[in-house]
């Protein structure tokens, strides 16, 4: 299964990234070590959101709100409940993916831009509970000091959970994109008339994608509490849905690797050029308008794009 | 195999299909013909589902399957080909062909297997049967239109159908490629014994595959039958052909 699914260019590749990961945390501060595994959270989250975006063709406007959802829920299993406190590792995803359930009944029924439309409103309704229930969820404060298991309390042992988590994630959600799932939702992408046409339900289809995506953006909620130890309404705003939208342009919608890079690029320039003005999302723009120019297929995209328009030609000159 | 009777369907007051009669026997090659707007494509749509009629009754295997949603229809062993090409154009050849033998075998929901591997034999062979092996790694939307008409068919095979529609086959192809899809129509029904129902406005070809002839004028039906009796029908001559010299059949 693993031969079928890896080249070895692949293999060898993603051992080497991994190799290296795993001993960053000897050479850097604890401030990189920190960042680095705010990317992996967030990164975790652009891929989730890719899977029904760029490979389901849905227009997916909130994918925030199952993320928050997932930080939300593992942040109250871990205050109010007695339950211990992997426990809230495991069932925060599942909340999302509920969510992601319930929503999705709705907003299937819908195509294009309508269900992305219905999908923001019914998310900012979730938003605006969490927002204003203070006794339950501490309001547009938050919650904060979120007890974590000791193994991951310390930054370097949630860099170790965060990296390990996303990778795993990362695989399994590499192996539903090419699952006959993840073909015929690629089919749902380019033809839903046409899948139609075969005999493909469409809606049920897509009622599973969005349930599977928000299952992983509520993994990638867990990583973000394990982090920063805390909990606050803009994890589920509908402007983070719109960042990590930009994510997966940026970085390049139709790759599977690309939503990772975009929130790498992302989380890096609004951590450094933050540092400077108030006002990054001023630079945010003008990446976004060199984008639509110069690079419709996101950097991953043209990367590839590329390099593979210089083999035909290596090979003809070799 | 499939009795269409008396159906309607009208788009804002514009009767696109007025009472429209069409019956198909198993084993048969029936020939659908009639002027730009006589809602031939329209029956197509209504008879695959992607149409509700406002009227009448569409059998198939003795069941009614008007209004019933596409996919549905398309399991009960129908499935079709469109005029204007139709297919997923991001995904390669093979992968086009593989969507719709998936969907057959009703893998859709298997989440955690390769699909690389699944259903590659099945279709490989549909590939094969219409020459488009060789292709089968290229992107679908880079082919040229005449491929891209005869993967249309290609992915409808994927069903494995036991009536096939295709909605004009060999529309904007070269003589070359219209005489290719007549064989391999002609394939489709002698070898593999599948039952097809088309449409077309190349008479020669229709004249020369076609087993029953439905002729279509402003929505109606107005005779059906074997393509001599079609060709000396005086009513016909009139309404379609015309006594002009546009078809010399």
């Amino acid at each position: 299964m693993f031969k079928a699914l890896f080249s070895t260019k692949t293999t060898v590749i993603g051992i080497l990234l991994l190799g290296i990961f795993l001993l960053l945390p000897q050479f850097l501060s604890r401030f990189y070590i920190y960042l680095l595994a705010l990317i992996f959270a967030t990164g975790l989250l652009a891929t989730s959101l890719n899977l029904v975006l760029g490979f389901g063709g849905m227009y997916q406007f909130h994918h925030a709100v199952f993320y928050g959802l997932g930080a939300y829920a593992l942040a109250l299993f871990a205050t109010k409940s007695g339950l211990p406190l992997w426990a809230g590792y495991i069932l925060a995803p599942v909340c999302s993916a509920a969510l992601g359930l319930a929503l999705g009944l709705i907003t299937v029924r819908l195509s294009k831009l309508y269900f992305g439309m219905l999908q923001i409103s019914l998310g900012s309704l979730v938003w605006a509970i969490v927002y204003r229930w203070y006794s339950f969820t501490g309001g547009d404060d938050g919650i904060h000091g979120i007890p974590v298991p000791d193994l991951i309390g310390s930054s370097t042992g949630a860099y170790y959970f965060n990296l390990i988590i996303t990778g795993a994630c990362l695989l399994l959600m590499y192996l539903i994109v090419n699952s006959p799932f993840g073909r015929v939702f690629q089919g749902i992408r380019d033809n839903p008339e046409r899948c139609l046409a075969v005999g493909i339900n469409v809606r049920s289809q897509q009622l599973v994608g969005q349930t599977v995506a928000a299952f992983f953006a509520g993994v990638a909620g867990t990583l973000f509490v394990t982090v920063e130890g805390s909990v606050f309404p803009d994890l589920m705003f509908w402007t983070l849905s719109l960042e990590i939208l930009i994510m997966c342009l940026l970085g390049g919608w139709f790759i599977f690797m690309g939503p990772m890079l975009g929130a790498t690029i992302m989380v890096t320039l609004r951590t450094f050029v933050g540092i400077y003005t108030e006002y990054w999302t001023l630079v945010l723009g003008i990446v976004l308008m060199l984008l639509i120019f110069f690079m419709p297929e996101g950097v991953l995209g043209l990367v590839i794009h590329r390099t593979e328009s210089k083999e035909p030609a290596a090979r003809e000159a070799g | 195999m499939l009795q269409v009777e008396a159906v309607k369907k009208s788009f804002d007051g514009f009767m696109a299909v007025n009472d429209a009669g069409l019956s198909v026997e198993k084993g048969e090659v029936v020939a659908v013909i009639g002027p730009n707007g006589a809602g031939k494509t329209t029956l197509f749509n209504l008879i695959t589902g992607l149409l509700a009629p406002d009227a009448g009754t569409i059998n198939y295997k003795g069941e009614n399957i008007a209004g019933i949603a596409p996919h549905l229809i398309c399991r009960k062993g129908i499935s079709r080909s469109y005029q204007v090409v139709n297919i997923f154009n991001r995904l390669t050849v093979f992968e086009n062909v593989q969507v719709a033998v998936l969907s057959r075998r009703k893998k859709t929901f298997n989440l955690f297997r390769p699909s690389k591997t699944m259903a590659v034999d099945e279709t490989l062979k549909i590939l094969d049967t219409l020459g488009l092996r060789d292709k089968a790694e290229m992107i679908s939307g880079f082919l040229s239109h005449g491929d891209q008409k005869v993967l249309e068919i290609a992915i409808a095979l994927g069903n494995r159908p036991d009536l096939l529609i295709l909605d004009e086959p060999t529309a904007g192809m070269s003589p070359e490629e219209t005489a290719v899809t007549l064989r391999l129509m002609q394939q489709l029904s002698g070898e593999m014994g599948l039952t097809i129902l088309f449409c077309e406005h190349d008479m020669s070809m229709v004249f020369s595959i076609a087993s029953q002839i439905m002729v279509m004028q402003q929505g109606r039906s107005i005779i059906q039958g074997p393509p001599d009796e079609v060709r000396s029908n005086q009513l016909v001559r009139q309404a379609y052909l015309g006594g002009a010299d546009e078809c010399s059949v």
